[in-house]
């Protein structure tokens, strides 16, 4: 049992809950009951260190075994308490994690969280209290107000950036949840606006998006507060980071009011003009729309105004949005039909310029809005200046160049001209001019018959007869206007997108009555219909008897006549619709402001929409002038009005009249249409099991086993032992039933205290003094709380103090970095200043894999060392391995004569170790020498390999040798001997390995490998010399290099891997090993160490 | 009030500019290709971005934390609604402690020394919720760990 061995041994296994957090996460098995019985008990472990730990994964038990949450919870509870602030602040993570989920079962426990708002000093506790309260508030609101002040006067006086933003967040967050409630919360707001506006305009670009993120929150309860920084916004719109940008573009949105429209959209389409990349300038697009189009187009004034911005919008080039703009088009001219005039002239010009049809379709979509500037001209022809113009621009051959639907439109609209325009010349008697519109749609038309696109070939091959048709009629004088616009007589109206569901089902019909009735074989057949349709129409319809009287029915006709009447999504059945359209009181009751004249209705050329901002403002000017006079004879009449916008020349948005307005009002959902919030529900959501009553009293099942000690056990029942054991087993249970009764009365006595607890504490009024003993008793508590206790401060406390100094003080930290970027961070500080942590902005050394260096040239190095010298001969020597031959090294001996005597016969010998021999050609005894295959004239060099053969390489050795040879010059010949030591280092037996940084990543990973270090003081040697000495000396390959900092690999000759992590400080080099064998290892840094030390 | 989610550290990524992963502790339940995937996304969201940008990036539903040391990239995924300064400092604090840890700690140290990064972080971040915040403490505890072995 985990639990007991760590009481019995306690502070002896530090690791223990990270061995239950590894069952944790890998359990999907049951998880044996003793694991959650551990971290149970070891969350009142002596050692705080253990109590933390055991804490914190408690969060991850609950999730996986929610039902371990009801019992722990009170223990869990007191770690709130608990002395050491780690602890305190490990159970206010847990338990604002379980709260975030599931706020409601923890709004007992607000009292004590505020208490440590309070009290803690600790900022990053604070966060998350902070942030829980925010979660609480939305469920009560009179903790909400108490709220205010602390977190007020925390926003006042904190200096943490991290802090101070919770605490705003959290404000709002209050503020929203009682927007109705509070009548002077406007301080609180205009504090927080006042401390964003801060953040926004500090230079730190992370408080920018910060404080821009927060502000969109209050934007959305507070408008009128934020509305008054839009220059600030606007500002921010200049920045150079996109996502800040993007945040304040998502702040305008929620800015514009009637009055201000236009001069923002001005501003945002400089904007679109500056933008570099087409995502943020696509953005920016859908942004504007998105700004003026906003419920219901309500904060326009001047349609004329939007469809030029619109025109203005269709000249960037590339845009994916061409759509949006012609869907935006076609809205406003269909809804506002005052517009329509206007629209139309401007969509003919659209037609009649080339650069859309001219800039190729696959590409761009901006070619989208010639569909919308067609079936506009050809929809509302009556309004067009000059049809035939028009109808000559749809007809040119470039337009099949376009994507097929928009041809298709074209083609659809162009007969709907010529109808428009036979009417005309047929009204003026020109016949000639009717036969020769017909003759030019007969030229133009057989280049759509010819269109790949099916759509387009329909059409136009059925309005090429259709046109055909009406020549021949007109070449007989037959006058068929009349008959060609009968085809597109009445209008079109706009239909909601929910229209349809709005319609009600008439009455008399019962979408469930069957038409015919089923077969009646089985009854489960009966039953399936019944599922598919549940469906909202069902509850319109009351159950009514199918047979009704004439009467009845005739009366029921006239009502729904009547409901369809009023209903404009009703397709109507009548012949004339546009007369009904103005008859029908439904419809009517919209008034369409007529056009303001002022405007001219023909803009030549493309429209600026900066004159309508000019325009916009004389109306305005006007319109306040009529309401001044008004006003001013009101005035004289009442004298004294309470009026709250004194002030003559700021108008408020309600005063300013649209010069248009939109038809159709905004669609209503149905009546029994769900909220949709209840869908947010996962009911897979781990969360949900976690949703747990904490306050019901725990059942007996639940309890866990408390650790007693044995003796206080029997002490409590004396009597039992004395007690028979027949009698006791009966006695026993009929206790506990007993005890278990108590209990459980007394629990819910504190339970019932409990919830008056929080009511009380909650309230704002002192309830009046009762005289139930309980209460007053709540009453002094609540006293104490309130007054806010001082805590014991543990010694662990100023540690604790010194790292939330840190947290204050880095935001104005790194402020200061920013502005002036210099290297030495924390100069002040002097502790600080050992740490010096790399600066995030310095640009950093790629690092460097596998490369040879090449930074600076190197100094020359020989890897020969001198083996022994006389005044004959000169002995140096080099061993080499092969990975192939995994116990034989090759030593290279380089003999350089030195005399002028001729030197031959020579022949080395070495005496062998058990470890170490020298191969010898086969058949020669052990003593044997090995002849050097060549004999050296004087002041000539040669070079003589020796295989020697290696039992184990862990340790370096010395072979002692000797090479004697007969030395002949003119005096005559002598036997010379020279003796020397081999030396074979740990180093000789690597071979330089090329690695890759993945391999040796996995290599260290493979834990296979034991560790040792040195550090070299002293050197003076530039990085990248020592590590060229490193790689060439020891045989090391780099694997990566950053800055001063590398990791090496070599291999050995019997396969063991080397790691090396070389680092170089001042004036120092620390190398850290990794190696299959411990002792190779100790002995090649020992090896190293030495050529360091030279460095 | 809108859905609740939980709220902690999804995972905590440290790579280098070339997309290496230097070290990748998850606090979430993922497939291998889950991982990789996301490792990918994350560099791409993260290397592109100046240093004039914010230190913050959202990403799928959640949002990174990132800062950069050198060449390293330090990155913490949470969710959208939590606090983005104090994640921010808590990236701070924890290479503070690495820095103070290795003796001037180098981005080669955290793959020479995986184990002991991973022990550092566990002593500062557990089940994905900061766990401590003094350096003195977590220092204190590494030493202790460190002559155990």
């Amino acid at each position: 049992m985990l639990g007991c061995r760590a009481a019995s041994c306690p502070g002896d296994r530090p690791r223990q809950p990270e061995e239950l957090m590894a069952r944790a996460d890998s359990g999907s098995g049951p998880w044996p009951p003793e694991g959650r019985l551990g971290s149970w008990t070891q969350m009142s472990h002596t050692k705080p260190y253990i109590r933390k730990k055991a804490v914190l994964i408690m969060y991850k038990v609950f999730l996986k075994y929610p039902e371990s949450l009801r019992p722990a919870f009170p223990r869990l509870k007191e770690k709130l308490e608990d002395p050491d602030p780690g602890v305190q602040s490990a159970a206010v993570n847990v338990i604002c994690e379980l709260a975030r989920r599931n706020p409601k079962n923890y709004l007992s426990l607000a009292p004590l969280f505020f208490k440590l708002m309070t009290s803690s000093t600790n900022n990053w506790v604070l966060i998350k209290i902070i942030k829980l309260f925010g979660a609480l508030t939305p469920l009560e609101p009179r903790l909400g107000k108490k709220l205010i002040e602390p977190l007020t006067n925390l926003i006042h006086s904190t200096s943490a950036m991290s802090l101070l933003y919770e605490c705003v967040n959290t404000v709002i967050a209050v503020l929203i949840s009682l927007s109705s409630g509070m009548p002077n919360h406007s301080a609180s707001i205009q504090l927080c606006v006042q401390k964003l506006r801060i953040l926004i305009e500090d230079s730190d670009q992370n408080l920018k998006y910060l404080g821009l993120l927060a502000m969109s929150k209050i934007l959305r309860t507070h408008p009128k507060s934020v509305q008054a920084h839009k220059d600030l916004v606007l500002q921010c719109l200049d920045d150079k980071d996109e996502s800040i940008r993007l945040r304040a573009l998502d702040l305008l949105y929620g800015m514009v009011s009637k009055k201000n429209l236009m001069e923002i959209v001005k501003k945002l389409m400089t904007h679109v003009d500056k933008a570099e990349g087409t995502t943020y300038r696509d953005e920016l697009l859908t942004k504007i729309i998105d700004i003026c189009s906003q419920s219901n187009y309500q904060h326009i004034t001047n349609f004329e105004w939007y469809i030029s911005i619109l025109v203005e919008l269709t000249r960037l080039e590339g845009t994916r949005h061409g759509h949006l703009i012609a869907a935006q088009m076609l809205d406003v001219a269909i809804r506002v039909k005052a517009i329509r005039r206007f629209a139309v002239a401007q969509m003919s010009a659209l037609l009649d310029s080339a650069h859309l049809v001219a800039s190729s379709p696959q590409r761009s979509g901006i070619c989208e809005v010639l569909y919308a500037a067609a079936w506009i001209c050809g929809e509302f022809s009556e309004h067009l200046q000059e049809p035939q113009q028009t109808l000559e621009a749809m007809l040119r051959p470039k337009v099949t160049t376009l994507p097929g639907h928009i041809q298709a439109v074209y083609v659809q609209n162009v007969v709907k001209l010529y109808a428009a325009i036979l009417q005309q010349k047929e009204q003026a008697a020109d016949t000639s001019a009717a036969q020769e519109v017909t003759q030019l749609l007969v030229e133009r038309l057989p280049q759509f018959v010819q269109s790949a696109d099916l759509e387009v070939q329909e059409r136009a091959s059925c309005i090429l007869q259709l046109v055909k048709h009406v020549q021949k009629l007109q070449a007989k004088d037959v006058p068929v206007a009349e008959e060609v616009s009968a085809l597109f007589a009445g209008e079109l109206n706009p239909v909601a997108p929910k229209a349809q569901k709005k319609v009600p089902v008439p009455e008399g019909l019962d979408l469930d009555a069957w038409i015919n009735e089923p077969l009646s074989d089985s009854e489960s057949e009966d039953e399936k219909p019944k599922a598919m349709f549940q469906d909202e129409e069902q509850r319109h319809t009351k159950p009514r008897a199918p047979e009704a009287d004439e009467q009845e029915l005739a009366r029921r006709r006239e009502a729904r006549r009547q409901e369809q009447a009023n209903n404009p999504f009703y397709i109507k059945s009548s012949p004339s619709p546009q007369k009904r359209y103005q008859d029908a009181p439904g419809v009517e009751h919209i008034p369409v402001v007529q056009i303001d004249l002022s405007v001219p209705l023909k803009v030549p050329g493309m429209p600026l929409s900066d004159q309508y901002v000019k325009l916009e403002e004389e109306r305005r000017h006007r319109q306040r002038l009529e309401k001044d006079k008004r006003k001013k004879k009101k005035r004289e009449r009442e004298r004294r009005g309470t009026r709250r916008h004194s002030s003559l020349h700021t108008e408020s948005d309600e005063d300013i009249a649209p010069a248009q307005r939109v038809d159709i009002v905004t669609e209503e959902m149905p009546e029994n249409a769900l909220p949709s919030d209840e869908d947010d529900k996962d009911p897979n959501d781990p969360y949900r099991a976690l949703d747990i009553d904490l306050d019901k009293p725990l059942a007996d099942s639940e309890k866990l086993p408390v650790q007693k000690h044995r003796n206080a056990e029997t002490s409590k029942s004396p009597e039992k032992e004395d007690v028979p054991l027949v009698e006791k087993k009966s006695k026993k249970p009929k206790k506990k039933e007993k005890k278990h009764k108590e209990k459980e009365r007394e629990k819910k006595k504190k339970e019932v205290e409990k919830g008056e607890d929080l009511d009380f504490w909650l309230s704002t009024t002192p309830p009046a003094a009762t005289p139930a003993l309980e209460e007053l008793e709540v009453n002094t508590t609540v006293t104490v709380l309130k007054e806010g206790q001082e805590e014991p401060r543990g010694e662990e406390q100023d540690a604790e103090e010194d790292r939330e100094q840190d947290l204050e003080k880095k935001p104005s930290k790194h402020k200061k970095k920013k502005h002036k970027k210099d290297k030495e961070e924390r100069p002040k500080d002097k502790r600080k200043s050992k740490k010096k942590v790399p600066p995030a902005d310095e640009e950093a050394a790629e690092p460097v894999e596998n490369g040879t260096l090449e930074e600076e040239p190197l100094p020359p190095m020989s890897s020969y060392i001198l083996l022994a010298e006389n005044s004959y001969i000169k002995m140096t020597y080099d061993v080499q391995g092969s990975l192939q031959k995994d116990s034989q090294v090759t030593v290279s001996v380089v003999l350089e004569n030195q005399s002028d005597s001729f030197l031959k016969s020579m022949e080395l010998n070495v005496l062998d170790s058990l470890n170490a021999r020298l191969a010898r050609p086969e058949g020669s005894s052990v003593h044997d020498g090995v002849p050097v295959p060549f004999q050296l004239p004087p002041g000539i060099s040669n070079e003589a390999q020796f295989v020697f053969t290696i039992q184990s390489i862990v340790m370096a050795q010395k072979l002692k040798g000797t090479l004697s040879f007969i030395a002949k010059n003119d005096e005559g010949s002598t036997h010379e001997k020279l003796d020397f030591k081999l030396h074979f280092t740990c180093t000789s037996y690597l071979v330089t390995t090329p690695c890759y940084s993945d391999a040796f990543a996995k290599l260290l990973e493979s834990g296979d490998l034991s560790m040792s270090s040195i550090k070299v003081d002293g050197i003076s040697m530039s990085f990248h010399n020592l590590l060229a000495k490193i790689c060439f000396h020891h045989r090391f390959s780099v694997v990566e290099r950053v800055d001063s900092c590398a990791s090496m690999y070599s291999r050995s000759i019997q396969g063991h891997h080397v790691c090396l992590l070389v680092k170089k400080g001042e004036k120092s080099v620390s190398v850290d090993g990794k190696c299959s064998d411990p002792t190779l290892l100790s002995n090649l840094l020992e090896e190293m160490k030495e050529t360091l030390a030279t460095c | 009030m809108g859905k609740l989610r939980r709220r902690r550290i999804r995972f905590i990524l440290i790579q280098n500019r070339a997309g290496k992963t230097r070290l990748a502790k998850w606090y979430m339940q993922f497939d291998d290709d889950e991982k990789q995937k996301l490792i990918e996304e994350v560099h791409a969201v993260v290397t592109v971005r100046d240093a004039k940008h914010t230190n913050f990036v959202e990403f799928r539903n959640f949002k990174i934390i990132y800062r950069r040391y050198a060449g390293l990239y330090f990155c913490i995924c949470v969710d959208v609604n939590d606090n983005n300064l104090a994640y921010l400092e808590a990236i701070h604090n924890f290479v503070e402690v690495l820095n103070e840890y290795f003796h001037n700690v180098c981005e080669l140290d955290l793959v020479f020394n995986f184990y002991k990064v991973y022990t550092v972080v566990d002593e500062m971040f557990l089940a994905g919720e900061i766990r401590e915040t003094s350096q003195t403490k977590v220092l204190k505890q590494l030493l202790m760990l460190q002559s155990l072995e």
